[in-house]
Parts: C-alpha cells; sequence; structure tokens
C-alpha cells in the first residue's frame, strides 16, 4: 500500500510542474498589462513605467521570472498581491474557507438529492418518474450557473422573501475566525441566532452551485443501479424472497455506490469552477471571486499562486480518492 | 422597513452587541478596497472605504460641491508670490481609539509632516517599505512641486513650493493627502510591522474601522471624538456587492439603504418604486472622440471641424445614454467654475461638413474609430457610440472601422504618437480644478501620455499654464474661457457627452447628497 501511494504521488510530480507552467503562462498571455491597467486614463510616464517594471520584475525574460516563481514556490512564497501588496498566500487562506463551506455544503445537497433521485429513477425504470427525474437531471446540468443564480434569487430573495440575496451572514454579527467555517464557528461561539443566520445565507448559494453535481450523481446512480440490479445476485437475493427495499438498499445500493463515489470526488473539480460564477452572483467572499477580480486586474501573482493552490488542492482530493480506492478494491493497486 | 431590517432591529437589542436602537446605515459598495490607506491607492472604491470614511485632510471639498472648506486646517494663507502656503491646525482633532492603538495626544503639525514625507522623502522608512508606490502622489507631480514642508509650530504647517500652482489647494483635498498619525507610524516600524498601517488605519475621520473580512463586509462605528460632532449613525456597513442587478435586489430586500452604479435600464423601475429614492447630478466627468492631431488629415481643424458636424450627438444620448447625460460643447463639465457658457457647439449638419470636407480636398476618407471595451462612468456603451458614428460619418462619405482592444492595451496604443484613427475616452475630475481637465488631458506635456489627442497648441497651452500659476480666481477664469474658445475653433476632440450621475437609497435614508467627484461619502447621513 506504501509503494502504491508513493507512486501515486511520484505521478503527481510532472503534472504539477505542467500546472506551475499553465498557471504562470496562462495570465501573461491575456493581452494587457497590470502596469497600465493601474495607471488607468491617467496614463504613466515613461521613466514612472520602466521604476515599476523594474521592481516587479517585469523586465527580466520570461523563463528568469518562471524560475523566479519556482524557487519562491518551492520555499512556500507565492509572491505579493500587485494590487493589495498582501502576501497571496494569506490572501487565498483568508478566502478558502468560504469556499470550502459553500462547496462542502453544496456537495451536501447535491448527494442528499441526486443519490435518492437516482435509486428511485433506477427503480422505476421507463415510467413517468424516472423520465421526470431524468428530464430535470439533464436541465440542472445544461442550466447556466449565472442565469440560474439570479432566477433564484429574483424567486426567493426579491419575491417571497424566503432567503437573502447574497452575502455570507447578517452584518449583524461578526465572528471571531476560528475554523474560517462560519457554520462551525457561530457553534463554537455558542451563537445559535448567527448560526441560524450563516445557514440561511448558505441555502440559495448551495443549491446553485450544488445543481450540476445533483445532476450528474443522479443519472451515475441510476445508471449504476440499473447496471446492478441486473446482476445475478440481486436475482438471488429477490429469488429468496427478501423486501424490495432491502434488496434495493443493501444489496444493490451498495455496490452501486463504488461509482458514485468516484463521480462524487471528482466534482471537487466542478465545485471549484463552479465557485467562481456562484461567489460571483451572490458576493460569497470565496476564492472564485477573488481569482475574478485578479484576472480582470492582470494580478499575475494572484493569479499564478491562486491557480496553483487551487491545482494543488484538486490533485489531492483525487489522490486521496485513489489511495481510499486502493483500500476498498486491492486490485486497483496492481 | 422591510422584514430584514427589522428584524436586524430586534436581533441587534436581543444580542447587546450594540446599543438598543442603534442606528446602522448599510451600504452596498461596488468591490472590496485594496487596503486602507489611501495614499497607497487610486481607486474610488478605496477611497470611499478608507480615504472618506476613516480620514481628514488639511482642507476638503464641501460636501456635494467643489469648492474647498477647512478640515484639519482652520485656515490657510497663501503668500504673495504663490510660492508659500501656511495652514494653522485646529487643535481638537483626535486619533481614533482602537482595539491596536491608544493616541496619546491630539493631531499635531508632525502628523501633517509625516503624512507627505513618508510620500516624498526616499530616506523615509514608509516610503521605503512600499517602494515609493505613492501612484496619485507622483501623478499629480506633487514631488516636484513641493520644495519642503516646515513645521512652523506645533499648529502651523508650511509647505514651500517650486512653482506658484493654483491648484495646489485642491490637491491637498484628494484622499491621498490623507493626515495619518505619526505616533501609530512609529509605534509599528518599532514593533518592525509596517504593513499593519495599511490594515489596521488609524484615522480621525467620522467613523472608524471595527474589522474588515475581505470581499464580504467592512464594518465602521461612529467616532465618539470627531472634531465636527459625533455622526447621526451609529454604525456605518459596507457590504460588498460586485453585481448591479444583485445590489438592485437588495436595496428593493431592505437589505441595504443605498448603492452605488445601478444599471442605467434599471432607473425607471426605481422611480416607479415607492420604498426607492433616485438622487442624480450631473457627473464631473466628459466623455470625448480624440483626432490624433499629428496625422493626416486630422492635422487640418476644418477637417476636424467638419467630422464633429457629422456626428449626431443628441442621437448618441439619446440611444447611448438613455436620457441619462447631456451633449458635451466644451472639454470641461458645466458644472465646474470656468466653464465658458457662451461657447456655441458645432452643429450638427451633415451637408456642411460634406461642403467643409470638399474644400478640404478630402475624398473617401477611410479612418478607424476605436471603442472603449469597458463602461466608464462617463460612457455607458462605447461599442454601441462608435457604430453610431460610423453610421453618421458613411453619409458624409467617410468609412469609419470600429477597433476595439482589451482595456490595458487599449490605453497604451490611444496614447501613442504614432496611433490611427479618432479614439472614445473620457475623464472624470480628480479635484474640481479646470487645470484637472485642460493641463492633463490637453496641454503639450500629456503628449504621448493623458493627451490622447496629441494635440499642442501653443495659444491654448500658455493660456492653460499660466492660468495655474495665478491666485486670483477671476483672472484664472477668464484664462480658461479663452483657452476654451481656442480649444473649439481647434476642434482636436469631438466632445461627446456629460454623463449623469444617479444614487439609489432607500425612502428612509437622510442627509446623503451626490459627491460630483464620484465618491460616496456618508458624513452627515442618518436613517428616519
Amino acid at each position: 500500500m506504501i509503494k502504491f501511494i508513493f507512486i501515486k504521488l511520484a505521478q503527481l510530480i510532472p503534472t504539477f510542474i505542467g500546472v506551475t507552467i499553465v498557471a504562470f503562462s496562462f495570465i501573461r498571455l491575456l493581452p494587457g498589462d497590470p502596469i497600465l491597467l493601474m495607471a488607468g486614463e491617467r496614463g504613466i510616464s515613461a521613466e514612472r513605467y520602466a521604476v515599476l517594471e523594474a521592481q516587479l520584475g517585469f523586465d527580466r525574460p520570461l523563463i528568469a521570472q518562471y524560475f523566479d516563481f519556482i524557487g519562491n514556490l518551492l520555499q512556500g512564497d507565492l509572491g505579493t498581491s500587485l494590487v493589495t501588496h498582501a502576501p497571496v498566500m494569506s490572501e487565498f487562506m483568508n478566502r478558502f474557507p468560504a469556499t470550502l463551506e459553500l462547496s462542502l455544503f453544496a456537495l451536501l445537497f447535491a448527494v442528499i438529492v441526486g443519490l435518492p433521485a437516482g435509486v428511485l429513477a433506477a427503480t422505476r425504470r421507463g415510467t413517468f418518474i424516472d423520465h421526470s427525474v431524468m428530464g430535470v437531471s439533464l436541465t440542472g446540468y445544461s442550466m447556466p450557473i449565472f442565469w440560474w443564480g439570479l432566477l433564484l434569487i429574483m424567486l426567493f430573495s426579491s419575491t417571497l422573501g424566503w432567503t437573502p440575496v447574497s452575502g455570507r451572514i447578517s452584518y449583524l454579527y461578526f465572528i471571531e475566525p476560528v475554523t474560517g467555517l462560519l457554520t462551525i464557528d457561530t457553534l463554537l461561539a455558542g451563537n445559535w441566532d448567527a448560526f441560524r443566520s450563516a445557514l440561511h445565507y448558505l441555502i440559495l448559494p448551495g443549491i446553485v452551485l450544488g445543481t450540476i453535481p445533483m445532476a450528474v450523481i443522479a443519472r451515475q446512480t441510476r445508471s449504476s443501479m440499473l447496471e446492478v440490479l441486473g446482476e445475478d445476485y440481486v436475482r438471488t437475493a429477490r429469488a429468496k424472497g427478501l423486501s424490495s427495499f432491502r434488496v434495493i438498499m443493501v444489496h444493490a445500493l451498495r455496490n452501486a455506490l463504488i461509482t458514485v463515489v468516484t463521480v462524487i470526488g471528482l466534482q471537487v473539480g466542478v465545485l471549484l469552477a463552479g465557485a467562481i460564477l456562484t461567489e460571483t452572483i451572490f458576493s460569497w467572499p470565496g476564492i472564485g471571486k477573488w481569482m475574478i477580480d485578479a484576472i480582470s486586474r492582470r494580478d499575475y501573482p494572484a493569479v499564478q499562486g491562486g491557480l496553483v493552490l487551487i491545482a494543488f488542492i484538486v490533485m489531492l482530493v483525487n489522490l486521496l480518492v485513489d489511495v481510499a480506492y486502493g483500500v476498498i478494491n486491492p486490485r486497483i493497486r496492481h | 422597513m422591510k422584514k430584514t431590517l427589522l428584524a436586524a432591529s430586534i436581533a441587534t437589542m436581543m444580542l447587546g452587541a450594540a446599543p438598543v436602537m442603534a442606528k446602522t446605515l448599510v451600504y452596498c459598495s461596488e468591490g472590496s478596497p485594496e487596503g486602507f490607506d489611501p495614499s497607497l491607492y487610486t481607486t474610488g472604491t478605496t477611497f470611499d472605504a478608507a480615504g472618506k470614511t476613516i480620514y481628514n485632510r488639511l482642507v476638503e471639498f464641501k460636501t456635494g460641491t467643489t469648492e474647498l472648506r477647512p478640515a484639519i486646517a482652520e485656515r490657510w494663507e497663501v503668500s504673495d508670490d504663490g510660492m508659500e502656503v501656511t495652514f494653522l491646525l485646529r487643535d481638537d482633532v483626535e486619533f481614533h481609539t482602537t482595539d491596536y492603538f491608544t493616541p496619546s495626544r491630539p493631531l499635531n503639525a508632525d502628523d501633517v509632516l509625516y503624512s507627505f514625507r513618508r510620500q516624498m522623502m526616499e530616506d523615509n522608512p514608509y516610503y521605503q517599505h512600499n517602494n515609493g508606490n505613492y501612484e496619485y502622489f507622483t501623478a499629480m507631480s506633487m514631488g516636484e512641486l513641493i520644495d519642503e514642508i516646515v513645521k512652523v509650530d506645533d499648529h502651523t504647517v508650511k509647505f514651500v513650493l517650486t512653482r506658484p500652482e493654483a491648484p495646489f489647494l485642491a490637491n491637498l483635498a484628494m484622499d491621498f493627502a490623507s493626515i495619518h498619525s505619526k505616533e501609530y507610524g512609529d509605534q509599528l516600524l518599532e514593533a518592525g510591522t509596517p504593513e499593519r498601517a495599511n490594515r489596521q488605519p488609524v484615522g480621525t475621520g467620522p467613523f472608524q474601522l471595527i474589522g474588515y473580512q475581505e470581499d464580504a463586509v467592512i464594518r465602521y462605528a461612529a467616532n465618539p471624538d470627531y472634531f465636527r460632532g459625533k455622526q447621526p449613525l451609529d454604525n456605518l456597513v459596507f457590504a460588498i456587492t460586485p453585481d448591479a442587478q444583485v445590489r438592485y435586489q437588495k436595496l428593493q430586500a431592505g437589505e441595504c439603504h443605498a448603492m452605488p452604479y445601478p444599471n442605467p435600464s434599471d432607473i425607471d423601475e426605481m422611480r416607479q418604486d415607492d420604498t426607492i429614492q433616485v438622487l442624480e447630478e450631473p457627473g464631473l466627468n466628459v466623455a470625448y472622440l480624440a483626432y490624433n492631431t499629428q496625422q493626416e488629415p486630422f492635422d487640418d481643424p476644418q477637417v476636424r471641424k467638419a467630422l464633429n458636424m457629422a456626428i449626431n450627438k443628441e442621437a448618441i444620448i439619446e440611444a447611448v445614454f438613455q436620457g441619462a447625460g447631456e451633449v458635451a460643447k466644451n472639454p470641461i463639465p458645466p458644472t465646474m467654475w470656468g466653464y465658458n457658457e457662451a461657447i456655441e457647439d458645432d452643429p450638427y449638419d451633415p451637408e456642411r461638413a460634406q461642403q467643409m470636407l470638399d474644400d478640404a480636398g478630402i475624398e473617401d476618407l477611410e479612418m478607424s474609430i476605436w471603442a472603449m471595451p469597458v463602461q466608464r462612468p462617463y460612457m455607458p456603451n462605447a461599442r454601441r457610440t462608435a457604430e453610431l458614428m460610423q453610421a453618421d460619418l458613411s453619409r458624409v462619405g467617410v468609412d469609419a472601422e470600429i477597433v476595439t482592444y482589451e482595456w490595458g492595451e487599449y490605453l497604451k496604443r490611444a496614447s501613442s504618437v504614432d496611433r490611427e484613427g479618432a479614439v472614445i475616452l473620457g475623464w472624470t475630475g480628480d479635484n474640481g480644478d479646470p487645470d484637472n481637465f485642460l493641463a492633463v488631458l490637453l496641454g503639450c506635456d500629456g503628449i504621448g501620455g493623458a493627451n490622447r489627442a496629441q494635440w499642442c497648441h501653443e495659444p491654448f497651452n500658455e493660456l492653460v499654464m499660466e492660468a495655474k500659476t495665478l491666485s486670483d480666481q477671476a483672472e484664472r477664469v477668464e484664462r480658461y474661457e479663452q483657452a476654451q474658445a481656442i480649444f473649439k475653433e481647434q476642434a482636436p476632440w469631438n466632445t461627446l457627452a456629460h454623463s449623469v450621475v444617479f444614487m439609489p437609497l432607500r425612502q428612509e435614508v437622510t442627509g446623503y447628497t451626490i459627491d460630483p467627484l464620484g465618491g460616496h461619502n456618508f458624513e452627515g447621513v442618518d436613517l428616519k
């Protein structure tokens, strides 16, 4: 098992190097110059431009800038934001818990709704229920997040007044961050009203972000269940007179879950990508919104540092899924 | 008041987090501040969150105007030769007492010296810490303008200038010139944490920072020792909401009391809503089309004038600004002193324009019109504007091609002396002084930079440069009026529009005034 983990870790190295190259070159390939953007309509004198260019190291060859980036990265230094003048690592870490909390809630929603929906569709194959579940999940999968978010805001926040329009918690509460996850920090502070507020603010963005994973999970659960339901051991279980509920929940679902769990693991990347749009709509103070701002301002250190950290997290989760898989199914290790 | 705010008041009382019936105004701001030291940045978002809220300056703009009023300095004197400006400071200005700093003395001359020296003296530790990146101070040429700053006594400071410069006082009212606490700065240096000055600000302003959660919310409490008296509001909250549509939804839902930068298309609907009031005022801005006056055939004023007369500006105001703007005839807005009311704009007259082009020997002219890729306060939709111009110009036989670039690239290329075609751009005033438009955008020094027409016309330049050195405002007005007449005759730009600024507020908000300079200031604002 240790050898298996070691091999998996070694395989991450070329991926990580690839990520640093993409992260470094991506933002530089976009037209636009951070110094000129900062100067705006006023413009900037050639002398002042040269001073700033030298200060930021932009006058050096690109390859030298890349190796500076890698050298600093290996020492855990992602550089300083051109806009806020604060270390990129602390900017990221200040915002990451908000994204994590939103993603976890979205995943919870996706699993709680998607899994039973998939089981229901599989057990009622070909019926109106099956077609409805699949139709809804296809719609959910195809829904543009931006439009879906605004639609829900208009309905539930503006018209019905059930949920807040945007934000993370009511401005009345100021909770000192411990974990950075407000639903946990409010409980640690023993403030139930604040907890309820944090949960209240989480509902709509959580649903919007969780819609696509929910659709994917529902469809995957359905097809896995259909496959498993046709297996001999399920037929045997039925023949032995076990209740339909027991056959589905104990014999079929447990085996169908293996592929579903993999799909859930893969949704981490989808959630982080979806978070960028969801956070913008709901003014959710996470890394997605931060990255959008950094890209529009051509804040090179923030964009490349942020991309590397996000890729690192996705790789880490995938590694954990691989390892967990190896534990469940020893054949994978070979 | 809607449910949310009611619930909020009840919850506040239950929590005991603030005094019962505490008045809290929530402002749905458009973005996150880059930091809380206004001398380091150039964006209005940061000035709103820091400069206007937390800090004061020696002199300030009277709310809602571009007139100067005393602030930290209770009065000032300019020497006869205009080379020295002496400020007498108030003796009752206290710095904020916060969790991280307790001032031991009121503001004095040392704080004023400190606030400017950190931006101009290379041996100052804060200058070094920030690599001298005080962009506004640099852009306003303050380093070249100030020869030295002298502490005459504890409450008197004298600025010695290198040349007489009338707009100097207005520059000191800008956010970059905010006054910081030297005592706090020294304390941070001693602790080896100068970077905290940008995160944990200490000012003298109407509100003091209580907490900032990145990209989410900024909380302020009224400064109990404010020298103009405690604010009617107890708390001020900036709820950061970048999307204009979402800001509007929050305003409707009662989740915020004020929002900046509404979508122009929402204004009519807002006006129909009984819970919302929409304030409006002409902005201190101008949108223009700048020809490259150093290239043929645009080096001929008659050609430029002919093209101006071929473009229907009224149609642009109607279609692009949706009525939220007015046709510009001068390069400075009508709300600014020195505006020449007597100037007559070139009329929209395609036939005469065609005749003038024929007289100038222009046939089958092909040109580019540059359309900005972004929306700006002075220009809601440059692409649509360019399309309307293109159609107008085709009627006089001019084949115009619309080009655009990424914003940073656009600004860079538009500044180039070799640039082809005419550029749509604009400007919002920094300090309410005509010099800030006429010299910056049209002066000879701006060629290759902010002077996108690449226009250097000596009679105009001399008037503008002379006006800058005069201390008598009437004399300055005279020069600026003459300069505007020359501008109209020479037509380096087609002056397109001055946009209107809107500020939607909940009905219960009182005492708010739109800042013509584009800022958002909550001093003196109250809730019914």
